[in-house]
């Protein structure tokens, strides 16, 4: 459909029988070659009819503008090719850029600021849909940008101390002459004292905000420890001493910036989820206002009034269809692939998207009430509860850091006042302790496992997303799995066989014109070769065509003109040749080809499996039963699986949400942990802590596994770090950590700790 | 060991290249889009119509 969409635009003397949107050529009597491009070639028809954007344009002076806005659909080179001609096209345009990674766009040009109405549109002609954006703030915040920086001026300074240090470290006054080795400390000095200005600013910051409010956390000793260190080599320089340590305190902070570099980041990605939601209710909405339409901002709607709905364009506000039939796509909301049909007096939602034909839509609740913003206010309320919980960790931290201060204070005021030594040895004893204590082993325990455990799952197609998801992963004793799209593959596939081989040849040619999900899973069922025919599409209803002077008609039992229901709820397409009824095709939405095994070994690992399915109760029973769930919940809102998971976790469980659906996004934020298939929406994925690709299942039992598996290693990690600790410490308070054996000792307890850690590798796929 | 007095400023200034390259570049926000520029390159260049 995309590359249909995007290959061409219309033009206004297309030759008879051409695509309206895209050119290709289409049966006689149709405007457009598939629903895709009718629906394309319907939002634009509607958003060129709105002058909104040019309110949204900046002035940037000497009747200049510029204009960004978000971009859906993006998904490849040829997509950012498309957008930055179809821009670069417009009078006047300066600058065109497409940014792939957060989906916007940004354009300048010379002229009217009336001209992004134009510039807009020649982009939503692609088949692109824009929305106005909440923020429009450069996306890699100013605080990612300072961190790099500080890690790239550290990481210079390490690497060139690290040269001289090895020269002094390998040698000794006898080998090397006192002048160059005083000569090495003050070009040490030169580099480093810069250094720990620039570099260690963002713990320095933190450090001192902190005591403001009388409290601490790990970036004081830190800090304490770097600026003595610092200040204390500074002096023996001077002195012409021996106790130099810039290096350590630089290496420290290039270490510790690259994990709170890391930290940052993973933060930063799960912030813009809701944004992006929400940024489906930012445009305009048609609002009739007696016999005119008018703009209005769809924060602005209110209930009782009547907004028109055009081809294509999202649905602006919760309301009831007052006239006009057309098909809807609620995928959104309900997880369910195929469109549905609304008609007068039908339920419509905000942010799904009208498919075939126009509506007029009577508002009944203000788009800040629509059930889409109650799903983004539940994951909001769920995500700031997830943020304490990593706070946690800092608590930890709370009560570690006195111990180190104390011990630190102690050690110098020991060899100082009781060992009467002189004072600089009792500060580098008491650095000494700050900085072995400074938890380097402890501080890998966890980043090296989960890099090499993220690593083994990328190559299985499982993205983790959040930093802690393993942690979380392998503590869960629950898992609630959704049903469409999830335990199935959300899409039909035929079911029925033993078909007429000629009846199923016309069926499949037929609907390999269509892009009704019914029709491709029709098409893709069939392996012949196809029959030329000439199909005509009626949105909602079917297809025809004529093969040898006679009639066909495939699709819904009306269509065909079948009296009586259906005796099943299977979802069916009918194919009549000449007003008689000859082939009735059943779909399914299947299970994922390894879905039993997938729960079974989920069971055995002792977890509770659940299924909270949207669907009518007959059908999630069955998928319940084939995939071997015992427990199940059917025609469960959005709110209802959030009900359900707080019931869970308030008798105990710790629970693992799998699905894919807008309706499961809410439920997802509320779990400990979430996965997501590759095939969800967006807004599900963005949620999710883990995304896995593919059609299997058992994506979600590897992740357990190594999940599990992981924590054991940070365990073990941790207790390898703590015994080094327990060694070491007491040596460095007794003074006994020469500089050389402190460098042994702390590169040999991480080393450790690493090697320990890649046993994650060894480990064998159940 | 006079050798040290032009090696230890070459490596120096060797290493401030590399730095200020990154920073020039992280100034000019070659590291906004990762993804982009990534498929960017696959592309042909623009003929000149």
């Amino acid at each position: 459909m995309e590359s249909a969409a995007i290959s061409a635009q219309p033009t206004p003397d297309r030759p008879l029988g051409a695509c309206l949107h895209c050119g290709a050529a289409v049966p006689h009597g149709t405007d457009f070659c598939c629903s895709g491009c009718e629906a394309a070639y319907g939002a634009n028809e509607a958003i060129s009819a709105q002058f909104g954007f040019a309110a949204l344009a900046h002035d940037l002076g000497e009747n200049e503008h510029s204009l960004t806005l978000g971009v859906e659909g993006i998904h490849c080179a040829s997509c950012i090719r498309f957008i930055e001609n179809a821009l670069a096209g417009g009078e006047g345009v300066s600058e065109a850029r497409v940014n792939m990674s957060t989906e916007r766009m940004t354009v300048r040009w010379q002229g009217p600021k009336e001209r992004a109405d134009a510039l807009a549109t020649s982009v939503t002609k692609l088949g692109y849909k824009l929305h106005p954006l909440t923020d429009e703030a450069a996306p890699q915040t100013d605080q990612e940008k300072r961190l790099l920086r500080a890690i790239a001026v550290s990481g210079f300074a390490t690497a060139n101390m690290m040269l001289l240090s090895m020269g002094l470290w390998a040698s000794t006054t006898e080998t090397m002459g006192m002048a160059t080795r005083e000569l090495m400390h003050w070009i040490s000095a030169l580099i480093a004292m810069p250094t720990v200005i620039y570099a260690g600013q963002p713990f320095f910051n933190s450090a001192l905000g902190i005591l403001k409010e009388r409290r601490t956390n790990m970036d004081v000793p830190i800090s304490l420890a770097v600026v003595l260190a610092t200040a204390m080599s500074l002096f023996e320089t001077m002195n012409k001493g021996e106790h130099v340590y810039f290096d350590s305190a630089v290496m420290l902070l290039f270490f510790l910036l690259i994990g709170r570099y890391l930290d940052a980041r993973a933060k930063g990605k799960a912030r813009s989820s809701a944004v992006q939601l929400l940024a489906r209710l930012q445009g305009f909405a048609t609002v009739e206002e007696g016999e005119k339409t008018v703009q209005v901002p769809m924060r602005d709607l209110r209930e009782g009034m009547t907004v028109r709905v055009a081809m294509g364009e999202n649905i602006p506000a919760d309301g009831v269809v007052v006239s006009g039939t057309s098909s809807a796509d609620l995928s959104l909301i309900t997880g369910e692939t195929v469109p549905e049909t609304v008609s007068e007096g039908s339920e419509v939602f905000a942010g799904t998207l009208n498919v075939s034909a126009p509506i007029r839509v009577q508002v009944s609740k203000a788009s800040e009430k629509s059930l889409l913003s109650e799903i983004v206010k539940l994951m909001e309320v769920a995500e700031q509860g997830q943020s304490q919980y990593v706070r946690l960790a800092d608590a930890a931290a709370r009560l570690y850091t006195p111990v180190i201060h104390s011990m630190g204070a102690l050690t110098f005021l020991g060899w100082w006042l009781v060992m009467q030594a002189p004072w600089q040895v009792s500060l580098l004893n008491a650095v000494t302790v700050l900085i072995i204590t400074c938890p380097c082993a402890l501080g890998l325990a966890v980043p090296v496992v989960q890099v090499l455990a993220s690593g083994r799952l990328m190559k299985r197609g499982i993205l983790l997303k959040s930093g802690d998801a393993l942690e979380k992963m392998a503590r869960i004793n629950a898992v609630v799995f959704d049903k469409t799209g999830t335990l199935t593959l959300g899409r039909p596939t035929l079911v029925s066989t033993r078909h007429d081989p000629k009846y199923m040849a016309l069926a499949a040619s037929m609907a390999s014109h269509s892009k009704h999900p019914l029709s491709v899973a029709l098409a893709d069922a069939f392996g012949g070769s196809l029959i030329d025919l000439n199909v005509r599409e009626s949105q909602g209803q079917g297809l025809s065509a004529e093969h040898d002077g006679i009639e066909l008609r495939l699709g819904s039992r009306k269509w065909c003109e079948i009296e009586g229901e259906a005796d099943d709820a299977a979802l069916e397409i009918w194919l009549s040749v000449d007003g008689v009824a000859k082939e009735r095709f059943e779909f399914a939405d299947k299970l994922r080809p390894d879905a039993t095994e997938a729960v079974a070994s989920l069971k055995e690992a002792g977890l509770h499996v659940e299924l909270l399915s949207g669907d009518r109760k007959a059908v999630a029973e069955t998928v319940a039963v084939d995939a071997g769930i015992d427990a199940f919940s059917a025609e469960v809102t959005p709110v209802e699986k959030c009900d359900r998971l707080k019931s869970l976790q308030a008798t105990g469980h710790s629970v693992m949400m799998a699905g894919d659906g807008l309706n499961d996004a809410a439920a997802m934020a509320f779990a400990d942990v979430s996965i997501s298939p590759a095939s969800a929406v967006d807004i599900t994925q963005n949620t999710a802590d883990v995304v896995f690709q593919g059609d299997e299942l058992k994506p979600v039992a590897t992740t357990y596994n190594t999940a599990r598996k992981a924590m054991s290693l940070v365990k073990q990690n941790f207790a390898l770090a703590v015994v080094y600790n327990v060694v070491a410490i007491p040596l460095a308070i007794m003074g006994h950590v020469t500089p050389l054996v402190a460098a042994i000792a702390m590169s040999g307890s991480s080393l450790v700790v690493i090697l320990n850690s890649f046993r994650l590798n060894l480990m064998r796929d159940k | 060991m006079d050798i040290l007095l032009y090696l230890i400023p070459i490596a120096l200034s060797l290493g401030l290249v590399g730095l200020v390259g990154f920073m020039w570049a992280l100034k000019n926000d070659q590291f906004d889009d990762m993804e982009g520029n990534a498929h960017r390159i696959l592309l042909d260049d623009e003929e000149e119509e």
